[in-house]
């Protein structure tokens, strides 16, 4: 091999993985982000069917309902519009009623939010920025001590 | 009074700082002996000041003083006393005193042990640690002071967030941040080689031990971090693709790569200027991660509470050393020698190719982790990248890689024969062939991709094995004659084969975790049992207990397989008393490299209670690879040759005297 195919093929080798490693990225860019939505933004703009999207809000008082088989039902709220949760799994340890949640999950054809992972918190003042950011728009924001934490 | 001693130290600290950032350069340009010789002694003098300031932190805390602030908001009496002794860096003022710790640390070692360095290179390296111990240190004093004092000190404390309450805090964060920090030092070297406008054999022989040093303690760090998380989050899971985890990520990939190009930089004088340009990019990773962990960018359990200011002076070191150093690199690393090239189908060749895989699934995780904060901050849109993403580019990039590793050591140097090598690994590929089919057996065809995993893991670990027992000619001179070569391979060779085979240990426990993992969710009451995995999970009831700063209702499970007892298994949700915070502690049983993880939920009120269950098959191979993998780095660090091996003025003065003692 001469000195410039030795070098062609360096470059070329290190162009495709590059290019296959840039087109991974782009592709898992455009399909698998998931974006955040407050309650009112799923009442406004109805989302195609299997979306997987985060929702967040505040869990409303006296929603939660919890049956057999750990499943559990409550309701989250921007305090403009609400949508009710089904989860089945175990509850972070911050997860109360009249808090911030965060949900991930899909929107069911009837309207209710199936969330297979609800996040956990590590801290008891803490309100997740994107929840007090929507609340804020919302206009139903409160004290600015949480959002400092 | 002692603690306004500690905050005086810290200020000496800085003041010596200055001085190593410039005297010694100023010597190294100027060729003057005295200037340069200025830098071991200062740098050892830091490390004493900080070390002091560090003790009297510590003091503070075992001592349980309110009226120090950051005491006062993260200890309590009631404390245990190991956590008021590991609480000194479980927040933000302490953890960053630690890092700066560590930091000045590696200095003083350079100090310390670079007699055999040349003397400008020396000086230059310990002026650039200089500037970055400066500028960490004032980052301290000016927006994280430690010692703040309150006026009117209350008789309790805080207390620590519940979470960190846990031996985990008192090895993960030193442990990490070893590697984290160790990166400072080659970081150093770079911008060193650069500013004197060289690299020569001294530089190459250096970057390596320090590379593999801080890189063996980042992969403890990471293990130790994901395993902490694993037990203490009660989640069950042990990597979550989380942005801080990335964070400590990213170093390892960049490093990792580091590693191997620097190989090829000490044995060939190859990749000299691509070596320069990932030793910055690896310590710039972990400038990176200190910054999104530290500056509240992410809420996460890291991120103590938070303080803009913190988030723009951590930027702006950020930007200066990031800018400042690839700045540099653009301007002088032209005028330095080119290596030479090499056949694409050689050890280089396929060093090189592990470059290019590590590096592309770097950046993978790099825009995973920054594209939403970028999007958020230029269009104001939440977005959430998670494991889909990185399964998606990070997960292809590595397969290549791994199929990779095993022919990279039995390949030759500049020139390789690939149909040669293939014929050392034939039966290392016969039996990952071996284990992909028994394992399609063992689990039916309805499941591809980890069956292929577990081959793959079993490719990689058998062609550890096979490497070594190629390199001693098993088949050619017979098992007693190899024997007595087994022992005198050199270390480097033990180290590459052991942290090979420790990579395909923990491919092989995260390929089965994830494949065959068992979970089952119940609402239980006492009586009850679960099935699962060929166990009977009995719940026998709920007990409250009091601990020493917690209180803590524990439910009692006892474990049967086949109605023979196996364990007792005690899960239990607290609640911290002085912060009023409930944490889940999992129970955990280990069989074999296998665990049965039990996490309870909520309780019912009527004496049933939520209770997750998991049987993770080879769970614990993730993290024991890990520590194989570290273990290879410190087998490769004990290498005689890289410690006698020949700076240049040494191997000047060897040929004078023919003889030297070691």
């Amino acid at each position: 091999m001469t000195r410039k195919q030795r070098r062609l093929t360096l470059i070329g080798t290190a162009g495709v993985v590059l290019a296959s490693a840039f087109g991974l990225i782009l592709f898992a860019l455009y399909d698998e982000l998931v974006f955040f939505q407050s309650p009112t933004d799923i009442a406004l703009t109805p989302l195609p069917s299997g979306q997987r999207i985060r929702l967040g809000g505040l869990v409303e008082e006296g929603s939660v309902v919890r049956s057999d088989n750990a499943e559990v039902s409550f309701r989250v709220t921007d305090m403009e519009n609400t949508i009710s949760v089904t989860y089945k799994g175990i509850l972070p340890d911050l997860f109360r009623e009249g808090q911030g949640v965060v949900t991930e999950g899909i929107v069911s054809p009837a309207g209710i939010f199936i969330a297979d992972s609800v996040l956990a918190k590590h801290d008891e003042n803490y309100i997740p920025k994107e929840v007090a950011e929507a609340l804020k728009k919302q206009g139903h924001w409160q004290g600015g001590k949480a959002a400092a934490n | 009074m002692i603690v306004e001693f500690g905050h005086y130290a810290l200020v000496l600290a800085f003041a010596l700082s200055l001085v190593q950032s410039v005297v010694p350069l100023w010597g190294a340009l100027a060729r003057d002996d005295r200037l340069m010789a200025v830098a071991a002694p200062v740098s050892v003098t830091t490390f004493i000041m900080v070390l002091l300031s560090f003790a009297v932190l510590t003091n503070a805390y075992l001592t349980a003083d309110f009226s120090v602030l950051n005491v006062l908001e993260n200890s309590h009496s009631a404390k245990p006393l190991v956590y008021k002794f590991t609480g000194v860096w479980g927040n933000h003022e302490g953890s960053m005193l630690l890092w700066v710790l560590i930091l000045v640390f590696f200095g003083a070692l350079v100090g310390f042990f670079g007699g055999n360095l040349p003397k400008d290179l020396r000086a230059a390296t310990l002026a650039v640690q200089g500037w970055i111990s400066a500028g960490f240190i004032l980052f301290l004093l000016a927006t994280s002071n430690p010692f703040a004092r309150v006026a009117n000190p209350p008789l309790e404390g805080a207390d620590l967030n519940p979470i960190l309450q846990d031996i985990g805090l008192a090895i993960h964060p030193p442990l990490l941040y070893v590697g984290y920090v160790g990166f400072s030092i080659t970081f150093s070297f770079a911008v060193a080689a650069l500013i004197l406008g060289r690299t020569d054999a001294a530089w190459a022989r250096w970057v390596r031990p320090w590379t593999l040093l801080a890189w063996s303690f980042l992969t403890l760090g990471i293990a130790m971090g994901s395993y902490w998380a694993y037990y203490e989050l009660g989640w069950g899971g042990w990597w979550f693709w989380d942005p801080v985890e990335n964070a400590s990520l990213m170093p390892w990939l960049a490093g990792t790569a580091l590693l191997h190009s620097a190989i090829v930089m000490e044995r060939r004088e190859a990749l000299k200027i691509w070596t320069i340009l990932l030793a910055i990019f690896t310590f710039s990773l972990s400038l990176l991660g200190t910054f999104l962990v530290r500056s509240g960018v992410l809420t996460s359990v890291h991120a103590f509470a938070t303080d803009p200011t913190r988030g723009v002076f951590i930027l702006a070191l950020l930007c200066f050393f990031i800018g400042g150093s690839l700045a540099l690199y653009a301007w002088r690393a032209p005028a330095l020698k080119q290596g030479g090239l090499f056949a694409p189908i050689s050890r280089e060749g396929a060093l090189v190719l592990n470059n290019l895989f590590l590096t592309s699934a770097c950046a993978a995780v790099f825009v995973g982790t920054l594209y939403p904060l970028f999007l958020d901050a230029v269009t104001g849109e939440k977005i959430s990248v998670g494991a889909p993403f990185f399964n998606l580019t990070f997960g292809p990039l590595m397969v290549p890689l791994l199929i990779a590793v095993p022919f990279g050591p039995v390949l030759s140097w500049k020139r390789g024969d690939l149909l040669a090598a293939s014929q050392r690994l034939y039966a290392a590929f016969g039996l990952a062939i071996l284990m992909t089919v028994f394992t399609f057996w063992l689990w039916g065809m309805d499941m591809v991709l980890a069956p292929l995993g577990v081959g793959l893991a079993v490719w990689v670990m058998a062609g550890a094995v096979a490497e070594i027992l190629t390199r001693v000619k098993i088949l050619e001179i017979g098992p007693s004659r190899a024997f007595s070569r087994l022992i005198g391979l050199p270390g480097s060779a033990w180290g590459t084969s052991m942290a090979h085979f420790g990579v395909g240990v923990t491919v092989l426990g995260i390929v089965t975790a994830s494949a065959f993992q068992e979970e089952r969710i119940a609402t239980v009451r006492p009586g009850d049992v679960v099935e699962l995995s060929g166990y009977q999970l009995t719940f026998d009831g709920a007990a409250p207990r009091r601990g020493p700063n917690f209180t803590e209702e524990v439910g009692h499970f006892t474990i049967r397989q086949g109605g023979i007892f196996v364990a007792e298994l005690d899960p239990s949700k607290r609640v911290y008393t002085a912060r009023q915070m409930p944490t889940t502690e999992a129970a955990i049983h280990t069989t074999g490299f296998s665990q049965l993880y039990l996490s309870l939920g909520e309780s019912r009120g009527d004496g049933a209670v939520d209770v997750r269950v998991y049987f993770k098959p080879l769970i614990t191979l993730i993290w024991i690879g890990c520590v194989i993998m570290a273990l290879g780095g410190a087998v490769s660090i004990a290498d005689r040759r890289l410690r006698v091996g020949a700076p240049k003025p040494a191997r000047k003065r060897k040929s004078a005297a023919p003889a030297p003692a070691e």
